[in-house]
C-alpha cells in the first residue's frame, strides 16, 4: 500500500501543476454530457419532503465506469438524491434510468447497487467475514465460492487478518475499509457512497482517498460519491457535481469546476476566491472587458450566457496572482497595497486593497515578503480570470 | 483509606432506607414464606415429653411404657383444643385413623372417674409401631412433607418419596397448566407486541407518542378494573360477541368468557406491555440503517429481517418474554374472574390455602415451587443473554 501510494503522489501534483498554467478555456456546456457512454440518468427529478422540496428538476447523467462526486452544502439534497438512486426514496416526480431502464419501481434489494454509508452500517451481530459474505449468500452463492470471494475482499482491503473479528472490534478505519469490501464484493453495477470518509481523521482519509481512486481505476467501477469535502471531490473524481439548494449548479471535470466556475456560489464553496464586480464592456473572441467601480477596465475569458452592458462578478483564485512592482503591460494590473501578509508554510497570504475593495494573494513560497502598506500591482492574465454570470433573472433580462 | 472507608459508609448510609425497606418488606416476608412451607412445628409444641422420650425409640420395636406414660402426660397437659385439632389433623395426614384414634383416646383421658392404666388399654391400635412412627416424625420442627405435596409427592409407611394417589394429586396438573397458560400468553404477547414494537419504533414524533402510550395506558389502569372491563367484553352478549355476529363470522354467540380463551386475551391484554417496552427499546438503539443496508446488498425485506433485525431484536424478545411468563404464573385475579374452574392457575390455589384453609405451609410450600420455577427461568435467561452476539 505504501509503495502504490508513493507511486499516485507525484502523478497527483502534476495535475496540480498544470491546472494552475492551462488558459482553460473549454465551455463548460460539453462537460454536462458524461464522457462515457451513458449509464445512469436522472430525468427531471424532483423531490418534495411534505411542502419541503429538497431536489428540485434535476437532469443528470453518469457514464459507465466514471467517478462522479455530488458536492455541496448540507441540506443541499446530495444524500437525497443517492437515496433515490438506491431505491431508498421515491422521486415525487421524474424518471431515473439505469442501463437504460427505468428504475423507479425496482425494490432496493433488485438493483444491484452496493451502498456505503457513511456511518458504515456494518452488521454488529455478524463477524467481519460474514458481513462480507453477507450480500453473497443472498445471491445464492455456493459456500465455497463465497469463502474464496470474501478472501480476496479482504485482502483488496488488506484486513484478512480481521476476518473473524466484531465490527466493533475495529477501528473507524476498518470498518470504514470492511464497509468497501462488502459493498464491492457482490461486484455491484454501481457502487454509491455516502460521505465514506467523514468519521476518519485527515491522514486515514486521505488514504483512504487513494485507495478508492485506486479500486476505481483497477475494477472500472461506476462510482457516485456524496462528500461536501470539495478537495475530496477534486482528487477523486472523473466530474463533480456542485449541489445548492436541491440544483445542480454546474457539473464538470475538477478543473472546469475550479477554474472554470459557472455562478458565484460555485467560485465561492469550491476554493478561495476573489470576487470582483464590474459592467461588460466589450465581448470578442472568447474574451471580455469589463470595467471595474474603479474605471480600471479588466480583460477576462469568458463563455456564453453575458451580454454587453451585464452586471457580473469577476472570479480571479488567490493563487493565480502575481505580485509586481512594475505594471505589466500583456497581463491585467490592479493598483493595490499590502495590508497583511501571512506566512504559511506552503504559501505566502498577502491581503491587498485596490481602493476600498479587499483582494487575497497567495504567493510561492519564495516569494518574497511584503509590509503591509507596500504598493505593488496585482497581476493576472486573462485566462486566470473568469466572468461569472449574473443569477438567472439577471441573464435573461440582458439576453432580451 | 479513611476517606475512602467514610465515602463507604456515606453511600450506605444513603442506601440505607432502600436497603431497610429491601429487607422489612422483601426478604423478610420471602424468607418467612419459605420457613413456613418447611417448618412444622404442630406437634412437637403439644408434645414435649413424647419427644424427649421418642429420641430414644428405635423405631421399630412396640411402644415401650415409658413413651406411652410420656404422651399421656402430654395430651392431658394440652388445653388449646384449636392447637389439639391442628395436631390431629397433622397426624392424620400422615397416617389416616389418627383422628378416630385421637378422640378415642383425649375422651378416655378426660375421664376422672376411671383414668386408663395406659394406652394400649384404651386402644388396641397404640400398640402398633406405624402410628408412634408417625408422631416420631411429625415431631421434628423441619418437613418437606408440604414441599412434596406441592408437586404431589408423599412419604409413604418406610419414609420413601412416591407418588400421592390420584385423588389427591391435584398440584401438578395446576402448575402444567399454570405454565401451559403462561406460556400462550407469552407466544400471544410476542405475537402482536412484537410487529407493534417494530412499527412503533419505525414511525417518530406524534405517531410513535400515540402507539406508545396506547400500549402504556393499561399500565395505568387498575388490574382489577381491566379485567373486569374485560369480564364485560368477553360475555355472551358483550360487545366483542355482538361485533363477531354483526359481521356475521359466527352464528350464535362464542363462549369467551370462564374459558381458556377467555383467560388469555385477558391476560395478553394486561401483559402487553411488558413485551412491548423491551421489545422496542432494544430496536430503538438498532441503527436505522442496517435494513437499508441489507436492503441494498440485495436481501429481500424478509430475508433482511431474518438475518438482522430478528436476530439483533432478540434480546428484547427474550426479556420481554421473561417478563411476561414470570408475570403470568403468578396471576391470579384474571384467571379467577375471567376462567372457569378448569383455568385455576397455581396462584389461586395458594390463595385458597393461605385464605381459604389456613394451611401456610402448603401456601409457602407452593410459593417456594413457583419462586424456584421463575428463579430456573431467569437463570438460562442470564446464560443465553450473557453470551449474546452483537451486544457493544
Ligand atoms: N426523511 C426526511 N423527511 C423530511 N425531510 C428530510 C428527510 N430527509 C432529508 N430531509 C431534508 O431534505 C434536505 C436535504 O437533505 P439531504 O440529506 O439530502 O442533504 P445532504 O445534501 O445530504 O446534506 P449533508 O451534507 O448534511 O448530508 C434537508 O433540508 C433535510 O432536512
Ligand atoms: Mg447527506
Amino acid at each position: 500500500m505504501r509503495r502504490r501510494r508513493s507511486f499516485l503522489l507525484p502523478g497527483g501534483e502534476k495535475v496540480a501543476e498544470g491546472r494552475m498554467r492551462g488558459p482553460a478555456l473549454c465551455p463548460t456546456a460539453r462537460a454536462r454530457e458524461p464522457l462515457l457512454a451513458e449509464f445512469i440518468r436522472f430525468d427531471r427529478i424532483t423531490k418534495f419532503y411534505g411542502p419541503l422540496c429538497v431536489v428540485e428538476n434535476l437532469d443528470l447523467g453518469i457514464g459507465k465506469g466514471e467517478f462522479v462526486s455530488l458536492l455541496g452544502p448540507s441540506g443541499s439534497g446530495k444524500t437525497t438524491l443517492l437515496m433515490m438512486l438506491a431505491g431508498f426514496e421515491q422521486p415525487t416526480s421524474g424518471t431515473i434510468l439505469v442501463d437504460g431502464q427505468a428504475v423507479n419501481d425496482v425494490p432496493t434489494h433488485k438493483r444491484d447497487m452496493g451502498v456505503v454509508f457513511q456511518s458504515y452500517a456494518l452488521f454488529p451481530h455478524m463477524t467481519v467475514g460474514e458481513n462480507i459474505a453477507f450480500p453473497l449468500e443472498m445471491r445464492g452463492l455456493g459456500k465455497a465460492e463465497i469463502a474464496d470471494r470474501v478472501t480476496r475482499a479482504l485482502d483488496m482491503v488488506q484486513l484478512s487478518a480481521m476476518r473473524e473479528r466484531r465490527p466493533a472490534q475495529l477501528s473507524g478505519g476498518q470498518q470504514q475499509r470492511v464497509a468497501l469490501a462488502r459493498a464491492l464484493v457482490f461486484e455491484p453495477r454501481v457502487v454509491l457512497m455516502d460521505e465514506p470518509l467523514g468519521a476518519l481523521d485527515k491522514q486515514l482519509r486521505e488514504q483512504m482517498q487513494l485507495d478508492i481512486r485506486d479500486l476505481h481505476r483497477r475494477l472500472g467501477l461506476t462510482i457516485v460519491f456524496v462528500t461536501h469535502d470539495q478537495s475530496e471531490a477534486l482528487t477523486m473524481s472523473d466530474r463533480v457535481a456542485v449541489f445548492n439548494k436541491g440544483k445542480i449548479e454546474q457539473i464538470g471535470t475538477p478543473r472546469q469546476v475550479y477554474d472554470e466556475p459557472a455562478t458565484r456560489f460555485v467560485a465561492e464553496f469550491i476554493g478561495e476566491t476573489n470576487l470582483i464586480e464590474g459592467v461588460v464592456a466589450r465581448i470578442s473572441g472568447g474574451e471580455a472587458a469589463v470595467r471595474l467601480a474603479s474605471g480600471a477596465e479588466i480583460v477576462s475569458a469568458v463563455s456564453g450566457g453575458v451580454a454587453e452592458g451585464a452586471t457580473v462578478y469577476l472570479s480571479v483564485r488567490p493563487e493565480r496572482i502575481e505580485l509586481a512592482e512594475a505594471r505589466n503591460a500583456a497581463h491585467n494590473c490592479l493598483e493595490t497595497e499590502v495590508t497583511d501578509s501571512v506566512y504559511q508554510g506552503d504559501h505566502l497570504r498577502v491581503e491587498l486593497a485596490a481602493g476600498s475593495h479587499p483582494l487575497i494573494a497567495k504567493l510561492g513560497r519564495r516569494s518574497r515578503e511584503f509590509e503591509p502598506g507596500t504598493k505593488v500591482f496585482a497581476a493576472f492574465s486573462a485566462g486566470d480570470c473568469r466572468v461569472i454570470a449574473p443569477p438567472d433573472g439577471q441573464r435573461q433580462a440582458a439576453a432580451s | 483509606m479513611s476517606a475512602r472507608a467514610s465515602r463507604t459508609g456515606r453511600s450506605l448510609f444513603l442506601l440505607a432506607p432502600l436497603l431497610l425497606f429491601l429487607a422489612g418488606f422483601f426478604v423478610w416476608p420471602l424468607f418467612s414464606m419459605m420457613s413456613q412451607a418447611v417448618s412444622d412445628t404442630a406437634v412437637l409444641r403439644l408434645l414435649p415429653q413424647s419427644a424427649e422420650v421418642l429420641a430414644g425409640w428405635d423405631r421399630k420395636s412396640p411402644p415401650t411404657p415409658e413413651m406411652q406414660t410420656a404422651l399421656i402426660a402430654d395430651l392431658k397437659a394440652v388445653e388449646d383444643t384449636q392447637a389439639l385439632g391442628d395436631m390431629v389433623r397433622r397426624l392424620n395426614s400422615a397416617r389416616s385413623g389418627f383422628r378416630t384414634l385421637m378422640s378415642k383416646t383425649t375422651s378416655a383421658l378426660s375421664d376422672e372417674a376411671d383414668p386408663p392404666a395406659d394406652l394400649v388399654s384404651i386402644d388396641k391400635r397404640w400398640e402398633r409401631p406405624e402410628f408412634w412412627l408417625a408422631i416420631a416424625d411429625a415431631l421434628s420442627p423441619l418437613t418437606d412433607r408440604n414441599l412434596l405435596a406441592a408437586v404431589d409427592l408423599g412419604r409413604n409407611a418406610d419414609g420413601e418419596i412416591e407418588h400421592l394417589p390420584a385423588d389427591q394429586s391435584v398440584n401438578r396438573v395446576i402448575l402444567v397448566r399454570t405454565f401451559w397458560i403462561s406460556a400462550l400468553v407469552t407466544f400471544a404477547c410476542i405475537a402482536i407486541g412484537y410487529p407493534y414494537a417494530i412499527i412503533a419504533a419505525s414511525l417518530s414524533g406524534w405517531k410513535r407518542d400515540v402507539m406508545l402510550a396506547a400500549v402504556l395506558l393499561p399500565l395505568w389502569t387498575s388490574l382489577l378494573v381491566r379485567t373486569a372491563a374485560w369480564f364485560i367484553l368477553l360475555q355472551e352478549q358483550g360487545l366483542i360477541n355482538d361485533v363477531l355476529q354483526m359481521l356475521g363470522l359466527t352464528s350464535g354467540p362464542v363462549q369467551l368468557i370462564f374459558n381458556r380463551t377467555g383467560v388469555v386475551i385477558a391476560m395478553t391484554h394486561v401483559l402487553l406491555p411488558f413485551m412491548v417496552l423491551p421489545i422496542y427499546s432494544v430496536l430503538i438503539t438498532i441503527p436505522k440503517n442496517l435494513m437499508p443496508a441489507a436492503a441494498s446488498l440485495g436481501a429481500h425485506p424478509l430475508r433482511a429481517f431474518l438475518r438482522v433485525l430478528l436476530p439483533l431484536s432478540l434480546r428484547g424478545v427474550a426479556a420481554g418474554s421473561l417478563l411476561v411468563f414470570i408475570s403470568a404464573i403468578g396471576y391470579y385475579i384474571t384467571p379467577a374472574l375471567i376462567g372457569g374452574p378448569g383455568d385455576q392457575m397455581i396462584s389461586s390455589i395458594i390463595a385458597f390455602y393461605a385464605i381459604g384453609s389456613a394451611n401456610w405451609g402448603m401456601a409457602g410450600a407452593l410459593g417456594v415451587v413457583l419462586l424456584a420455577a421463575t428463579l430456573v427461568l431467569y437463570s438460562v435467561y442470564a446464560r443465553l443473554s450473557a453470551d449474546e452476539p452483537g451486544r457493544r
